[in-house]
């Protein structure tokens, strides 16, 4: 419906809420471009939709699925493939997105994203599972690496590894989370830094900010939950910066879904965004 | 090896132990790590329910309404990743639950909360321009068929259920004991909740049966008196089209 | 006059007191019923961490708990609370009909 040349511009973004809608349109600096959750758009009409049409009118526009659960055991739902072929067609939206992660299992969705060994068996699946969605909605789409909070005794590849050899396989382009490269950092105890140095930043093509919060598990290790609902952490825009210093700069989403602020909050964490390009252009 | 039946049985049964398998990142077991995926499932289906059915977490209290929202969710979790559609069935959980047989207009509360929520994600469609009702025959009209929009739900009640809703959520008068049928429609965007009068309801339900003008005014009874509901139904944009046969 | 008659001569009066209805941007905008649009929206965000919500198990059986600390209903002063349906069962028992979607 409207041609964004299919590439999210290098400018912050911020994930879209109702509640934003009048002061979005009418002051969005220094927002370039929203993120919507494709799950949230399938209804038949009504507000929801309306607003999508008049927003897409104006910005750029990230459809981001949260429910294929292309990580699932069992095949995808074709009825929610189809769902989606209609709304990437309908919109035409400059990026799809989803993640490595499954959510229903015996036809059973249970609203959370939830983790995978990474073994060949599961790389398998995966690629196969993107193929079959690539081919539906007629684009790449990106894959964005999960927060975790364990580890799979099984697992044979690192995740970097693992999310290369799943883009060399099907083509697909990242979004790499950079909290949840933070959050999983400090769950398992690795170098977020150096998650970073193993990461295939040469595919990335979006970039995800959002605040965590802080537990602790059986033994007092901290434990961080990536619960959207806070600014982002000081250490996240740090390791925000050492990896735009490598890849250049990228679009910049922040994500905020619970206890979701007023507007110009939520346009202060995009300023900072903003700020990080400006250091990575300067 | 853990698969995915495994970490799927223990997520909403916490009689049962942690998935082997799964490790912090020491190698020790995952313990409680794996607690953060039961919260997450549990509590935003919980969550999800609450944000659906407001008044009838008011009208049972919030503890109450926990109670028997984790056994919905444990009972019927969704079948689909559209959560705008999930709790579809909660208002017949709701009449089957023992502990709540005393609120007997309870489930046609939600009734009338999931009316709502599904009138506001329906398909959008043309409003019939009122003044297309004013040069009809005799003929034309009887014969007509007046057509719904799809936003339009229908609640009939033997309870107070409107004023039940309106008294918790609107501050409103006390219900009395009387039956009400209940129209939504759904003016520009937000759905609206109307008392029909009596025969209303069998005169919408008629149209919802694609029966003819005249054969809906039979239907509502000899007693009916079409200005009222005529008036909820332009007014609600709930009219979308006129066919003439 | 017969009754259609009068029943056409019903309607066009009551059609002639509406305006034909026009959809403004503000209607986009301007939600009269928040709850509903908040109602099952789907997001990427992990909830509240160990917390015990999830993990306690469900100690009550089934579908014969107890009520605790009732809400609003409390104060509702229907005749029938007492006694539950048997005062009501004197309103006619209507048929539901809530279309599929």
């Amino acid at each position: 419906m409207f041609d964004h040349a299919n590439a999210l511009p290098p400018l912050p973004g911020v994930g879209y809420k109702p509640q934003h809608f009048s002061e979005i349109l009418d002051n969005p600096a220094p927002v370039g471009w929203l993120e919507i959750h494709a799950e949230n758009y399938m209804g038949d009409g009504g507000r929801p939709l309306a607003q999508l049409r008049a927003l897409s009118e104006r910005f750029p526009i990230s459809v981001h699925g949260v429910g294929l659960s292309i990580g699932g055991e069992t095949r995808l739902d074709p009825e929610h493939l189809a769902r989606l072929k209609h709304l990437v067609r309908w919109l035409n939206p400059a990026s799809f997105s989803e993640h490595l992660a499954w959510s229903t299992h015996d036809s059973h969705f249970l609203n959370d994203l939830l983790p995978l060994p990474y073994t060949d068996d599961t790389l398998t699946r995966v690629a196969n599972h993107i193929d079959e969605l690539q081919e539906a909605i007629g684009r790449p789409m990106l894959l964005e690496n999960p927060s975790s909070y364990l580890a799979f005794e099984q697992s044979t590849w690192s995740e970097t590894d693992f999310l290369r050899e799943v883009a060399r396989r099907t083509g697909c382009g990242l979004l790499l989370d950079v909290n949840n490269v933070f959050v999983s950092a400090t769950n398992l105890g690795y170098s977020p830094q150096g998650y970073i140095a193993d990461y295939p930043l040469d595919l990335v093509r979006e970039i995800h900010l959002g605040g965590h919060d802080e537990d602790h598990d059986d033994h007092g290790a901290p434990l961080l939950i990536d619960s959207h609902g806070r600014e982002v952490a000081d250490p996240v825009w740090a390791l925000l910066d050492l990896t735009l210093t490598q890849s250049g700069p990228k679009p910049l989403l922040i994500e905020w879904d619970t206890d979701v602020p007023d507007w110009p909050v939520l346009a202060a964490e995009a300023e900072r965004a903003a700020q990080a390009l400006a250091r990575v252009n300067a | 090896m853990t698969t995915q039946s495994d970490f799927r049985a223990a997520l909403l049964d916490a009689a049962l132990p942690v998935p082997p398998g799964l490790l912090d990142g020491q190698g020790q077991p995952a313990g409680r790590r794996y607690a953060v995926y039961r919260n997450n499932v549990a509590v935003s289906l919980a969550e999800a329910l609450e944000t659906a059915f407001p008044a009838v977490s008011k009208l049972i209290g919030a503890e109450n309404f926990a109670k028997a929202a984790g056994l919905f969710l444990r009972q019927e979790p969704p079948s689909s990743p559209l959560m705008m559609h999930y709790g579809a069935g909660f208002p017949e959980f709701l009449a089957s639950l023992e502990p709540l047989q005393s609120i007997g207009y309870l489930a046609d509360v939600a009734r009338l909360e999931q009316a709502m929520r599904q009138s506001y994600h329906a398909a959008d469609a043309s409003v019939l321009d009122p003044s297309r009702l004013q040069s009809l025959s005799e003929d034309q009209l009887m014969s007509a068929r007046l057509i719904l929009a799809p936003s339009v739900r229908l609640l009939r009640s033997p309870w107070p259920v409107l004023a039940v809703y309106n008294f918790t959520m609107n501050d409103g008068a006390q219900p009395d004991a009387v039956a009400q049928d209940v129209l939504v429609t759904r003016p520009d965007y937000d759905p609206v909740p109307h008392l029909l009068p009596s025969g209303g309801a069998d005169f919408v339900s008629a149209l919802q049966n694609n029966l003819t003008f005249s054969d809906a005014m039979a239907a509502a009874g000899a007693e009916f008196d079409l200005g009222p509901t005529l008036s909820v139904l332009l007014s609600g944009g709930a009219l979308s089209d006129i066919i003439s046969t | 006059m017969s009754n259609t008659i009068k029943t056409v001569a019903l309607v066009s009066a009551v059609a002639a007191s509406f305006a034909a209805h026009a959809t403004t941007a503000t209607a986009m905008d301007k939600e009269k019923c928040f709850g509903v649009s908040l109602a099952g929206k789907n997001d990427c965000a992990a909830g509240p961490g160990t917390t015990c919500a999830g993990t306690s198990k469900v100690d009550y059986q089934g579908n014969a708990w107890t009520l605790v600390d009732a809400g609003t209903c409390a104060s509702i002063e229907l005749p029938a609370m007492a006694d539950g349906k048997a005062r009501m069962g004197s309103l006619e028992e209507l048929e539901r009909d809530l279309p599929a979607s």
